[in-house]
């Protein structure tokens, strides 16, 4: 390619490698984004020796262009001449993996991730490992937390004297003066102990783990905690009373709140990864602990994880740790101080019953369910009205009814309109559940509320709101109890809700089909072209363009098109301009 | 006499530049290679260290402007309230910088390569004969000057309803606090649009409001403490790991006042200024109006160390409350081994302090007096009526020089020593490495 073919086919790539040098940022992130296609034209040995070493010198830049010649590189290796060369893409990923910015780091350590796997075992050992080696002797720190993400990759192809090497590489970044580099090997650490052979993990990761969860900074603690899943997968049953509890005890009760959340978050996890005796034994006290922890932000990220931890408990004494330990608890937290932690527990709780039954349910988390649905934090009853559907199965959703219209009326007529808008969006979902009576009977009126709402949105939710229960409850129901009201509307003082009628309209029109959309809906819509209010009239025009597919040619020749054209000639010019464009839309000029 | 290092022998190195604006704030980073000024133009300038032992201006750049708050009809100054380093983690140096509203993150770095070679124009920007081009040309690095760079990587905004008036990077090398009049949030350096507020003293109502948060420091080696001063004269050590929220303080430093001496201006007085911790991490660093105390951080009760900056304007309270000057916050800060503590007066004077041998020293920072070379001479206010040749009289006092911004490289003595819009560097005269 690279000839004297003739300036056509070169132009265009002579203007992309010229703009990598452009100022602006676009258009170097334009080019670095077609790297492949320069390369293709240079050919491989051009671009091994020309297009990477200036890539490798050039990161300046922006992190946006840094970022994507970070990703572009990853899928070089063909362009570079295939695995045999792949090692030559190396040098500008391994700059680019000393950037201060984390993303371009963390792209540039997944590149090279990608094309480890292209190395063949003497490349890796020739080639890539010393480069992990450099990163992780390097003297800025950013070199060395982006080491540790590549001995993963590494180690198992390479032979036992370089995994030597590797695993003290490791040991010496666990305990790097500064936390960053600490941090990195903490994250890392499970990753890496899965790829290695039992007995290091054994001799040389349960210390280095141990060691991070008692380090100083609190953030590495914490991230010690999520490698402490994985490594409890990785031993067996017998090894993770000596070798892992300890360690997990100690998080459970670190003097960092932090730490202590990030056991809470993790807790479904761990409880798989150490298995039923040691859960019934020391996860449960635990988790009771978490529960009562003094700080909310702890008691929150438990309480989230209620259902997921008694759905995994052993299904023999599943039963009766929940009914001793972990029932109590709960019923303290219905009634915390704090806001987000009822929230927490109000999105989980309902899971419960499917897992205790019938009778428990009725008896003991009944009470719980009607006592969040009064709570005075708008959040809590919504996340309850929200989860029904468990509770349905269980118990049937008759028994909450009696509290449960109370608490959507109460919602639904909330002060702040995005309590309003979030049980709207409910709407459907309990409609469904609860079926169709008794939505006639008693939701039916609220749902015609909104449509009136001071705020827009709540309008404009409502309207999506009836179409999705048209489309559950069908276009025969429609036609008896919703399509009266809306119509109503249109002749309402306030233009407004005359335009809410066609917002309406639009939205409903598909979903009720041809027949009453033609006898019912058009003559309203047509009759409202006469009205006052430009933006009534204007939004006509507008109504009849979105229904106009739903309607027969027949209508649309003998009624609309001259109503259209009616408007086409009125005197605002909103209103004519979209006349004009239902006309030129629906094809009727 | 105070260690020869500090007292008698001081060079002053001269004058870096004059600008038209004050300097506000002044730091040295990590290693004291660099040395970094803010000032009330909302420009931040980065003096660099020569292999002779000078200062050098490295890099200059307009960190903040001036805006205006549309909501509130408040103009939002673009003065430069504090500068903090970031540990360096490549060849290029970070800082973060704030005025009242936003703080910003910057980038210095040094660029000495150009690329070199169009395919479809000359160097100097003429476009090329399409028929000449017969093959693509990558370009080339070629070597070129030095050129120090300035570039703006974050800004963290709308976060604080009241002026910031401190920010301080976390021990974690992650996250770093921003301070003002009644808040303290954490933020994470690479987490622009969303910050976690740890402390909140702003009372239910505002009608009882007494204090207010006037500095804020992270500890230099534990994540979880940090220590904020407060214009009711005390400072609250919080302790990040109990709580999310900090607002119950884990120690109180406060030095009860004795009832006697208790007078109108004594609370306007004990408003703590600067809060430092000390490099050890043991001990904590007070100014008040009149006096620097040193306090063990073990005990709350009282200060291990006082010593009284400038006692003799104890008569003068009246005065300079009606001119404001009672309002002036100076800074402090200690020596890279913790054994002396410098802070500013006035008349251009700062002191020092020398913790170990209890001896002290008044020094002068302005053009008259510093020459390139000379030692500085001890100063000495005199608050009678005979006054020595060499002395300066309480009543002649210069209020309006005053020097409220020094810093003092992290290992050796060398000191930087901001007097309205001057900027002075000294040395010790054997050598700024000699103990």
């Amino acid at each position: 390619m690279a000839g004297a073919d003739g300036d056509d086919s070169l132009y265009p790539i002579a203007v992309l490698i010229d703009e990598l040098r452009n100022e602006d940022v676009q258009l170097r992130l334009n080019s670095i984004k077609k790297l492949s296609t320069i390369a293709l034209a240079l050919g491989v040995e051009r671009t091994r020796t020309e297009l990477l070493p200036f890539l490798t010198d050039t990161i300046y830049d922006e992190d946006e262009v840094l970022l994507a010649l970070a990703e572009q590189l990853g899928n070089f290796t063909m362009l570079v001449g295939g695995p045999e060369y792949v090692h030559c893409l190396l040098p500008p990923l391994e700059s680019l993996a000393t950037v201060e910015e984390t993303v371009v780091r963390d792209k540039a350590v997944e590149s090279l991730r990608k094309i480890s796997h292209e190395h063949s075992p003497v490349d890796l050992e020739v080639h890539f490992e010393p480069l992990v080696k450099r990163l992780a002797s390097g003297d800025w720190f950013t070199s060395r937390t982006s080491a540790c993400g590549l001995f993963s990759v590494c180690y198992p192809r390479v032979s036992s004297t370089v995994k030597a090497e590797i695993r003290q590489h490791f040991r010496t970044l666990c305990s790097d003066d500064t936390p960053m580099v600490r941090r990195a090997a903490a994250s890392k650490l499970g990753e890496f102990a899965k790829v290695l052979e039992l007995e290091y993990v054994k001799s040389d990761i349960i210390s280095l783990f141990t060691a991070l969860a008692s380090d100083e900074q609190d953030s590495v603690r914490l991230l010690a905690v999520e490698a402490c899943v994985s490594i409890a997968q990785l031993l067996p049953q017998e090894d993770l009373e000596t070798l892992v509890m300890p360690t997990l005890r100690q998080a459970a009760e670190d003097k960092s709140w932090r730490v202590r959340y990030m056991v809470a978050d993790k807790f479904s996890e761990l409880q798989k990864a150490v298995g039923p005796e040691i859960t019934k034994n020391d996860l449960v006290p635990a988790f009771q602990n978490l529960l009562k922890d003094c700080e909310a932000e702890v008691r929150a990220a438990a309480a989230n994880k209620v259902k997921e931890f008694c759905e995994n408990l052993p299904e023999d004494s599943r039963e009766t740790i929940i009914m001793t330990h972990i029932l109590p608890c709960v019923k303290e937290l219905v009634s915390d101080t704090n806001q987000h932690v009822k929230s927490a527990l109000a999105s989980v709780i309902m899971g419960l019953s499917t897992i205790l039954g019938k009778d428990n349910t009725i008896e003991h988390l009944l009470p719980l369910f009607l006592a969040q649905l009064k709570d005075e934090c708008p959040e809590v009853r919504l996340n309850i009205i929200s989860n029904l559907d468990c509770v349905n199965e269980v118990i049937g959703i008759r028994q909450l009814s009696q509290s449960l219209l109370p608490a959507i009326v109460e919602l639904a007529e909330d002060a702040k309109w995005r309590v309003r808008l979030a049980i709207i969006e409910y709407m459907p979902l309990l409609a469904g559940q609860l079926g169709v009576e008794f939505f006639d009977e008693k939701l039916n009126s609220l749902c015609m509320a909104w449509l009136v709402d001071h705020v827009y949105a709540i309008r404009e939710a409502a309207t999506c709101n009836l179409m999705k229960l048209v489309e559950k409850f069908g276009a025969e129901w429609a036609q008896n109890t919703i399509i009266p009201k809306v119509l109503g509307m249109a002749n309402d003082p306030n233009y407004l809700h005359r335009m809410t009628t066609l917002f309406c309209i639009n939205a409903l029109s598909e979903a009720c089909g041809q027949e009453i959309t033609t006898k019912h809906m058009l003559p309203v819509v047509l009759k409202m072209s006469n009205d006052q209010v430009a933006n009534v009239r204007f939004n006509v025009a507008k109504s009849l363009q979105k229904i106009g597919p739903v309607l027969d040619s027949n209508s649309l020749q003998t009624e609309v098109k001259p109503v259209l054209e009616k408007l086409a000639s009125d005197q605002d010019i909103d209103v004519k301009y979209f006349a004009q464009e239902a006309i030129s839309v629906l094809a009727l000029a | 006499m105070l260690s020869p290092v500090l007292c008698s022998d001081l060079s002053a190195v001269e004058p870096e530049y004059t600008e038209a604006d004050v300097i506000s704030t002044v730091e040295f980073n990590q290693s004291g290679e660099l040395l970094a000024t803010g000032d009330k133009g909302g420009r931040v300038v980065i003096f660099q260290r020569e292999p002779q032992g000078e200062y050098n201006v490295y890099s200059t750049f307009q960190s903040h402007e001036p805006e205006f708050d549309y909501l509130k009809s408040l103009e939002i100054e673009e003065k430069i309230n504090k500068i903090r380093w970031l540990p360096q983690r490549n060849p290029a140096h970070f800082l973060l910088s704030t005025n009242d509203k936003t703080v910003k993150l910057w980038k210095v770095s040094e660029r000495d390569k150009r690329p070199e070679g169009y395919n479809l124009k000359d160097e100097e920007g003429r476009v090329k004969d399409l028929s000449t081009i017969t093959s693509l040309q990558v370009p080339v690095l070629k070597p070129t000057e030095l050129l120090v760079e300035a570039s703006v990587r974050r800004v963290f905004a709308n976060a604080h309803a009241y002026h910031i008036n401190s920010i301080s990077v976390n021990s974690d090398g992650e996250t770093y606090l921003s301070a003002d009049d009644l808040r303290i949030n954490l933020w994470h350096l690479s987490i622009t649009d969303c910050s976690f507020n740890i402390v909140d003293v702003k009372p239910e109502n505002m009608e009882d409001l007494r204090e207010v948060i006037t500095v804020a420091e992270f500890h230099p080696q534990h994540c979880h403490l940090l220590a904020f001063g407060s214009s009711a004269g005390n400072t609250r050590l919080c302790d990040m790991r109990a709580r999310a929220l900090c607002d119950q303080h884990a120690k109180l430093f406060e030095e009860a006042v004795d009832p006697s001496t208790r007078s109108f201006f004594s609370e306007i007085v004990s408003s703590v200024s600067d809060v430092k911790f000390s490099h050890s991490g043991r001990y904590l660093l007070t100014r008040d109006y009149l006096s620097v105390k040193v306090w063990d951080l073990n005990m709350e009760n009282k200060p291990v160390e006082t010593y009284q900056v400038h006692d003799y304007l104890r008569s003068k309270l009246c005065a300079l409350y009606e001119s404001d000057y009672i309002f002036d916050k100076f800074e402090c800060a200690w020596n890279g081994t913790d054994s002396v503590i410098m802070t500013g007066a006035y008349n251009n004077f700062f002191r020092m302090f020398d913790r170990s041998s209890k001896r002290d020293v008044t020094l002068e920072a302005s053009r008259e007096v510093c020459k390139r070379r000379a030692v500085l001479r001890p100063r000495r206010v005199c608050m009678g009526a005979k006054r020595r040749r060499d002395e300066v009289s309480v009543d002649s006092l210069d209020f309006s020089k005053k020097i409220l911004h020094t810093a003092w490289h992290p290992s050796q003595n060398i000191i930087a020593i901001a007097a309205s819009n001057n900027l002075y560097i000294f040395q010790d005269r054997l050598g700024p490495s000699t103990n």
